[in-house]
């Protein structure tokens, strides 16, 4: 078996593994093959990475040659987010068993199903080289997703679900008439065969209008800042588990269609000049920095806080996006790979502080300094990658934004990365000083330190975020490879 | 009369406005739901169009038959149906644990639920 035989199985593990697990009986088998089949996903993952980035990598489904039959077209840029989204759930899922064990208590077989499902989706998503592919497998994460959100024990959970899926499907239908304009006007829904036929169609109003509705989708998958009214709740009343999971990824794989529609379907000179794409973006990445960061600093629930914080990290990466150069992609791809590092490492400190305080309010954190100082710390040290200080991998991507934003003549961006990268620190001050400098409450019960299987987990992302702030190799050269690939605007390289 | 040759345009572009309008502007989640399966509804419409040539067959070969309808935008559009019926499914299960919870599905009873429990809670914070 040859690895462009084996690359499709990344997401048909999960897939197939789902179904069974619905079927497993107790809390132990349903975790076991959840992590098994993340585990498998995640190694076939990194086989195809370096086979991908040496050159792209094409799976006939079916054995029926593209553009008639659906093609699984791997380049570095779909091989580095199918890594990062499989290796993240590989990751978290050790964290996961003790965490969901409280929160979900019964019926864990259709729970990790669902998770699996949602698992397959995105890696799905990335992988495939068919537009309505896409449009499909977002449906089936998605849907995964909001079953898995409504899991949470708050009953506010239905209602974030309920609105998460009303947001959700709206974006995933504008996405959907973008493709059938596409297809109307081609007759071809192969992404690399779109690409060749879109050139002579380029001053239609129907693609134009199809590019609207593509980037608007979108916007709302990924949450750009009018349309990221689903993520707040969605992530505060969500199982911890689930919380770090869709923190890490769905949102990068959104961003990641959303590239691979503007820059590989419509080239780069085209998405960012039919429409003004390049100012748009800037502009409503620019406000969700600002604006994401501002209400991150007045949430009393520390998980809606980290939740307004990742409106403002999108920010971040729509705004190397929207730079249009190798050297903003690569921050944007960049900032994907470590925002997922630091925003799971800070979700599941929470989490572990949630299962042993029972709370993640501001004025639960009073004391725990002295009480839990592995959590905090961990806590802690994955906040100073959020601010983005040396020696962590937040600083790498902040660096590569900023030296993007140089090399576009964009000084002022500077200064405002700086401003909201402060405000990040004020933020993440806010849990350091009730945890460290102030009393508990006279009535708070005693907590003690987290169990180990809590903590090893935290602890290991915590570590990699300060690894992949001095080792930068691997992510910095596969981001650089990725952007490379996108930026020549050809498929995936040369076919 | 040329804006007649739209006619199914036309339709699409009108059922998904109102799909629209019932998405944003009703506060009950059922409403809600059928809203988003109008909006859901005309894109179906809208591919099948494309699809569909006047005088064209069925796609099977047959003796006298030379001009076919495409049969992909068809199918692309049950995959899309099946993608419907399953989102409106799992809508309508939240909306019925969502009464459970609440003892309503409109948006803005729920909202001063919300609100009077919030006010306890900061109260009870203090």
């Amino acid at each position: 078996m040859t690895i462009v035989e084996l690359s499709p199985f990344s997401m048909l593990v999960p897939l197939i593994a789902s179904p069974l697990c619905a079927l497993l009986p107790g809390r132990l088998w349903p975790w076991l093959l959840t992590f098994a089949a993340a585990v498998a996903s995640a190694v076939i993952a990194a086989i195809t990475l370096p086979a991908a980035m040496d050159g792209t990598l094409s799976y006939a489904f079916g054995d029926w040659r593209p553009p008639i039959g659906i093609e699984y077209r791997i380049d570095a840029a779909n091989a580095f987010v199918a890594l990062l989204v499989s290796a993240v759930a590989a990751v978290i899922l050790p964290w996961a068993k003790t965490s969901v064990d409280r929160e979900v208590p019964e019926r864990q077989g259709p729970f990790y199903a669902l998770f699996l499902l949602a698992l397959a989706g995105l890696m799905g998503i990335t992988l495939t080289g068919d537009a309505f592919n896409v449009f499909v497998f977002l449906e089936i994460s998605s849907l995964a997703t909001y079953a898995l959100i409504a899991h949470g024990q708050d009953r506010r959970a239905l209602l974030a679900a309920f609105r998460y899926l009303i947001m959700g499907t709206v974006g995933a239908t504008f996405l959907l008439i973008g493709i059938g304009f596409l297809y109307m006007m081609t007759g071809t829904l192969n992404m690399a065969d779109l690409a060749q036929r879109l050139p002579e169609l380029r001053d239609t109003a129907t693609v134009r209008v199809a590019l609207a509705f593509i980037v608007v989708g979108m916007g709302l998958k990924l949450a750009l800042l009018p349309l990221h009214l689903w993520l707040p709740n969605a992530y505060t009343y969500a199982p911890s588990f689930i919380s770090v999971f869709l923190a890490a990824t769905a949102t990068k794989v959104a961003l990641y269609v959303l590239l691979r529609f503007t820059f590989t379907v419509f080239a780069p000179d085209y998405s960012f000049v039919a429409l003004p794409l390049a100012v748009v973006l800037m502009a409503l990445a620019v406000a969700g920095m600002v604006v994401g960061s501002w209400v991150a600093i007045y949430q009393s629930n520390i998980k809606r806080m980290l939740a307004y914080s990742s409106v403002a990290q999108v920010g971040y990466m729509v705004l190397g996006v929207s730079l249009v150069s190798v050297t903003g992609l690569t921050a944007a791809l960049l900032h994907v790979f470590n925002h997922a590092l630091m925003k799971a490492a800070l979700f599941m400190a929470l989490g572990t502080i949630a299962y042993q305080v029972g709370s993640v309010r501001i004025e639960a954190f009073r004391g725990l300094g002295k009480s839990m100082p592995w959590t905090l710390t961990a806590f802690a040290l994955a906040g100073v990658s959020l601010i983005g200080l040396p020696p962590t991998a937040g600083f790498i991507s902040k660096w590569y934004l900023i030296s993007a934003a140089v090399e576009a003549g964009h000084a002022w961006l500077v200064a405002l990365i700086v401003i909201t990268s402060m405000m990040a620190l004020i933020y993440i001050w806010r849990v350091v000083e009730a945890a460290w400098f102030q009393r508990p409450a006279e009535d708070a019960p005693a907590v003690s330190e987290a169990p180990l299987r809590l903590l090893l987990p935290v602890w290991v992302l915590v570590a990699a975020n300060f690894y992949f702030g001095i080792d930068t190799r691997l992510n910095v050269g596969a981001a650089t490879a990725a952007a490379e690939a996108l930026m020549s605007g050809i498929p995936g390289g040369t076919p | 009369m040329e804006w007649l040759g739209y006619f199914n345009y036309w339709v699409v572009v009108a059922l998904m406005m109102i799909g629209f309008y019932g998405v944003i502007a009703r506060g009950n989640m059922v409403k809600k739901l059928m809203g988003l399966g109008i909006f859901q509804t005309s894109v179906f419409i809208l591919f099948i169009s494309a699809g569909k040539i006047i005088g064209g067959s069925t796609p099977i070969l047959r003796e006298g038959v030379t001009v076919y309808s495409n049969p992909l935008p068809h199918v692309l559009i049950l995959t899309a149906i099946v993608v419907g019926v399953a989102t409106v499914a799992m809508g309508l299960a939240l909306a019925i644990r969502i009464r459970e919870a609440y003892g309503t599905i409109e948006d803005d009873h729920i909202a001063m639920q919300e609100a009077a429990e919030d006010g306890r809670q900061s109260e009870s914070a203090r």
